[in-house]
């Protein structure tokens, strides 16, 4: 079958298996950008960006793409040109393995937009389905933190 | 502190970002799976669905039937040598018991025949029609069990052995026997005021890398055999695999890429022999990745163990004996059996000045899935037992917990008996301690946490909250055995390339070697660009295992920088014609008196092109005679619910002395990480099986592992110390503090509600049942 969507902001029309799951199609296309850790939908680190909104690429069929807008990391930025999440995540330490790293910050991606300066408990329950052995999640909240007050100040928001 | 006495450090001790953390933030295609050759075929394990076995046959015609099937291999097609699949130094301290593929299994999840197909879906599909016929054996499943007489013997095939000099009995299901007697516990006792005891069981659980397993194997177009491979032990893969398929190991190149986490199951060697042995077979890139559920039950896990404990102390406070008897279940196969053992009493009782001391210790083999190296190495399940032992000790005596660990724990200059008696497969190394920071570790801790403040235990309805502290020891690298070696080579931009054989796993170990390098050569980070870990083009190292990268392998690289320092130092003598030793170490250059600078730059021009061409490269290799413990006390508030059972961890300190952090946030990053880690099995994880020994978690949803919304608030404390033999005063900081949330929680719920909880994990039932007894 035929679908068409865009993935980071380019038009795609991509011939997929019906039933294919999302992540392997995506991956089968060279977007290995996009991690497999379970399978699943338990660990996060296939997430990608429905319309904005993260989800588990691993538990969607490859059809429920259709019409979509679909982001990865790869929309986000690439070590040239990193995204303040990316650059952020670089600087407090937060990426260890980095395993999990592209679907966290996708996770955290779509918190900011939401939510510009997130509580704690925000960012916690914003990450809460991005599974992490490295880090301890402690540097990845840091991450995000210091990305608002940073995006936050360009904006002339004063942090509160 | 070691600012007045050691010269500034210009890049060491500064948190510089991780050399490989923008390509990782990007997604990009770094990880075994993520570039796969357009020729690959996939790999599936048919896996044992029996706990004891013997296979009668295999048909294999269905599978072979379907279309794009390529190969079915069985016991009776792969080379017969029996091997180990720990990763560990030659010999290898852990029985030979594993075969590729035997006639017979031991566990639910053994392996049985491996598929070969032209699609990844397809080749699972496949597994599912290789039909096989097993008598199915008598199983045992409690080590305790499995070492009486009449138990069922799982390694009945007389080739085990162990090629090491230890007692190893398959007969008897013993996989090891420890033993260590300082002193004399029985007259300890009778000197003793107070004596605890008690026995305590730490379960199985697993690592759970967000990467599981994962192996890409090809024929180079001369029949080479190129494995690249998620694992810890590159150099040590390479020689496992050429002796399981009985090919010079000079056949062989182990190329590790970027790996998504191992914390001690990638010290094995279990994808690469298979698949290896599959891609010369048909002459094509063959990859094997295990799923969620493999890596759960077929991989590697933590050694469950029963410790008994008995222990006593005088009135005033000192000690008086400690005697730990501990039984380790090594599950179906006996990789680290005797290393995790013996770790269990070095990694722990040379902690306190015990005057008299017993450790007696047994692994058992059972039906169960294998259990393997998992960072804290014993020391995980000994902390729990010796810590919850000291705790209530602590409350017998009425003396505080913090100033009772004070007026008992070594200090600089001392030394401990354990240190000789407890090595790895052999006696250990008689050591003194260099560095301790323990007292400060206290200090800080105490202070950040606030234990001198009473914690109001009441609060609302049935909530009860207690404090509790433990404090911790490791090693750094297994002294008289480990080697790590690097070489430096100068560019003619003034740049380095640093090889090492050390394994980043994730760790950072690239970016600390490459600080360490760097610093020697009063150059910016930027300036050395790290190579690590490929058997052809690196130096040996021995692998990212027993806290040994930045002790070890970074004094390898100091040693290798210091030798390019002195080459530098000889060219620009004869290119500035001032003496050597009037040369100065400047920032990228060579101050030549009043000749002025001779830039590295320059260095490498003239060597590369100008006159008498040269490579300027240097090598160095180091082994090390001890093994410096990093320290560190950990303090943690806990409510318990006591309708519920529920534990809420609500705040925690580390205050960690690990030398000196040679990068701060890395070294934090590794604190929190095992803290966590820690917190998750203590709390959370376990394998659970049912009556006939098949695991019944299998996926994340069942397999809880921490995140964030149990996060507790967590604050790291580092606390310098500088130890003399590592590079820049720094000991190791990867493993310690996984070893702190398990018995720190005991001790706290123990203030908190006054149960003892013995037995891990520490579930709702388990609390509940303890809180009924008090009468709760």
């Amino acid at each position: 079958m035929k679908i068409t969507f865009k993935l980071n902001g380019r038009d795609e029309e991509w011939e997929v298996e019906p039933g294919a799951n999302l992540l392997d199609v995506l991956r089968e296309n060279g977007h290995t950008e996009v991690k497999r850790g379970c399978d699943t939908g338990d660990c996060g680190a296939c997430t990608v960006l429905v319309d904005g909104v993260p989800r588990s690429s691993c538990t969607m069929m490859a059809g429920q793409a259709q019409g979509r807008e679909i982001t990865t990391i790869a929309g986000l930025g690439d070590a040239l040109d990193p995204h303040p999440l990316q650059q952020a995540w670089v600087e407090v330490g937060a990426v260890q393995c980095g395993f999990c790293t592209p679907g966290m910050i996708l996770s955290a991606k779509a918190l900011l937009d939401e939510a510009p300066m997130p509580t704690e408990d925000q960012i916690k329950d914003a990450l809460s389905g991005n599974l992490c052995r490295c880090t301890g999640y402690v540097k990845p909240i840091e991450a995000i933190k210091l990305t608002a007050t940073r995006l936050n100040n360009d904006k002339g928001v004063t942090d509160a | 502190m070691p600012d007045k006495d050691y010269p500034k450090l210009g890049v060491v001790g500064h948190s510089v970002k991780k050399v490989d953390a923008f390509g990782l933030a990007a997604g990009a295609p770094v990880f075994v799976a993520d570039e796969i050759p357009r020729d690959c075929v996939y790999m599936a394990m048919v896996f044992s669905p029996h706990a004891h076995a013997r296979i009668l046959g295999i048909d294999a015609s269905e599978a072979l039937a379907m279309d794009g099937v390529l190969a079915v291999y069985t016991h009776k097609d792969v080379p017969r040598v029996i091997h180990t699949t720990a990763g560990q130094g030659y010999p290898e301290p852990s029985p030979y018991d594993t075969y590729m593929l035997d006639d017979k299994v031991r566990f639910v999840g053994d392996r049985v025949a491996a598929v070969v197909a032209t699609d990844r879906h397809l080749v699972r599909e496949a597994v599912k029609r290789v039909k096989v016929e097993y008598e199915v054996l008598d199983a045992v499943f409690d080590p305790r069990e499995a070492l009486k007489p009449g138990a069922p013997v799982i390694h009945d095939e007389p080739q085990a052995r162990m090629p090491i000099p230890v007692t190893y009995d398959p007969k008897r299901n013993l996989a090891a026997h420890v033993e260590a007697i300082v002193g004399d516990v029985d007259a300890g006792e009778r000197d003793a005021d107070v004596v605890v005891e008690g026995y305590f069981y730490h379960h199985q659980y697993q690592h759970s890398p967000i990467e599981p397993h994962v192996c890409l194997a090809w024929p180079d177009p001369n029949g080479r055999l190129i494995i690249k491979t998620s694992t810890q032990v590159p150099f040590h893969v390479r020689r496992i695999v050429a002796a399981r398929l009985g090919i010079p190991i000079r056949q062989i190149r182990v190329i590790k890429p970027r790996i998504g986490g191992g914390f001690g199951t990638k010290q094995e060697v279990l994808l690469e022999d298979i698949a290896g042995f599959a891609a010369l077979q048909l002459k094509r890139p063959v990859l094997f990745e295990y799923n969620r559920t493999e890596e759960l039950r077929s991989s590697r896990t933590r050694h469950a163990m029963y410790i008994r404990m008995r222990a006593g102390a005088k009135q005033d406070g000192s000690l008086s004996f400690i005697d730990m008897h501990a039984v380790m279940n090594t599950g179906a196969y006996g990789s680290h059996g005797l290393t995790v053992l013996s770790n269990t009493g070095s990694k722990t009782l040379p902690l306190y000045r015990w005057p008299n001391i017993r450790f007696i210790g047994d692994t058992a083999y059972t039906n169960l899935p294998v259990a393997g190296a998992y960072r804290g190495y014993g020391g995980t399940q000994g902390g729990f037992a010796l810590e919850a032992t000291m705790d209530e000790l602590a409350r017998k005596l009425g003396i505080d917990p913090v100033k009772f660990r004070r007026m008992n724990h070594i200090r600089e200059g001392q030394t401990s008996p354990i240190f000789e008696a407890l090595g790895e497969g052999k006696a250990g190394v008689p050591q003194t301690v260099n560095s301790c920071g323990l007292d400060a570790c206290l200090d800080k801790g105490a202070d950040a946490f606030g234990w001198d403040r009473p914690i109001p235990k009441r609060v609302d309805g049935p909530i009860r909250r207690g404090k509790g502290m433990v404090t911790l020891m490791q090693g750094s690298a297994i002294p008289d055995i480990d080697m790590g070696a690097a070489s430096i080579k100068l560019n003619e931009d003034g740049s380095f390339n640093l090889l090492v054989g050390a394994t980043d796993l994730g760790t950072g170990s690239d970016t600390v070697l490459a600080q360490i390098a760097a610093e020697v050569l009063h150059v910016p980070v930027e300036k050395v660009i790290v190579y690590s870990s490929d058997t052809d083009l690196t130096p040996f190292d021995v692998g990212a295992y027993a806290s040994s990268t930045t002790y070890l392998s970074g004094m390898a690289v100091k040693k290798a920088a210091e030798k390019m320092r002195d080459r530098i130092f000889d060219v620009a003598a004869r290119l500035s014609g001032v003496p050597v030793d009037e040369l100065v170490l400047t920032d990228g250059a060579v101050q030549a008196g009043d000749k002025g600078l001779v830039t590295f730059e320059r260095i490498g021009l003239s060597t590369l092109y100008e006159k008498d061409q040269q490579q300027l490269i240097a090598t160095a290799s180091h082994i090390v005679h001890q093994s410096p413990p990093p320290f560190s006390a950990h303090f943690a508030q806990v409510a318990v619910d006591t309708e519920t059972g529920i534990i809420k961890v609500e705040r925690y300190v580390a205050a960690v002395d690990c030398g000196q952090a040679i990068n701060p946030a890395l070294a934090e990053g590794q604190i929190e990480g095992a803290v966590v880690n820690g917190l998750s099995a203590a709390l959370y994880e376990e394998l659970r099986y049912n009556e006939k020994g098949a695991l019944k978690n299998k996926d994340f949803d069942t397999y809880k592992i921490m995140g964030t919304m149990d996060l507790p608030r967590i604050r790291t404390i580092l606390v310098p110390t500088h130890e003399p033999t590592g590079p820049f005063g720094a000991k190791s900081v990867s493993e310690i503090c996984i070893n702190g949330p398990m018995p720190v929680i005991s001790n706290a719920v123990y203030d908190a509600v006054g149960i003892r909880l013995r037995e891990a994990p520490f579930t709702p039932e388990k609390v509940l049942a303890l809180l009924r007894d008090k009468g709760y």
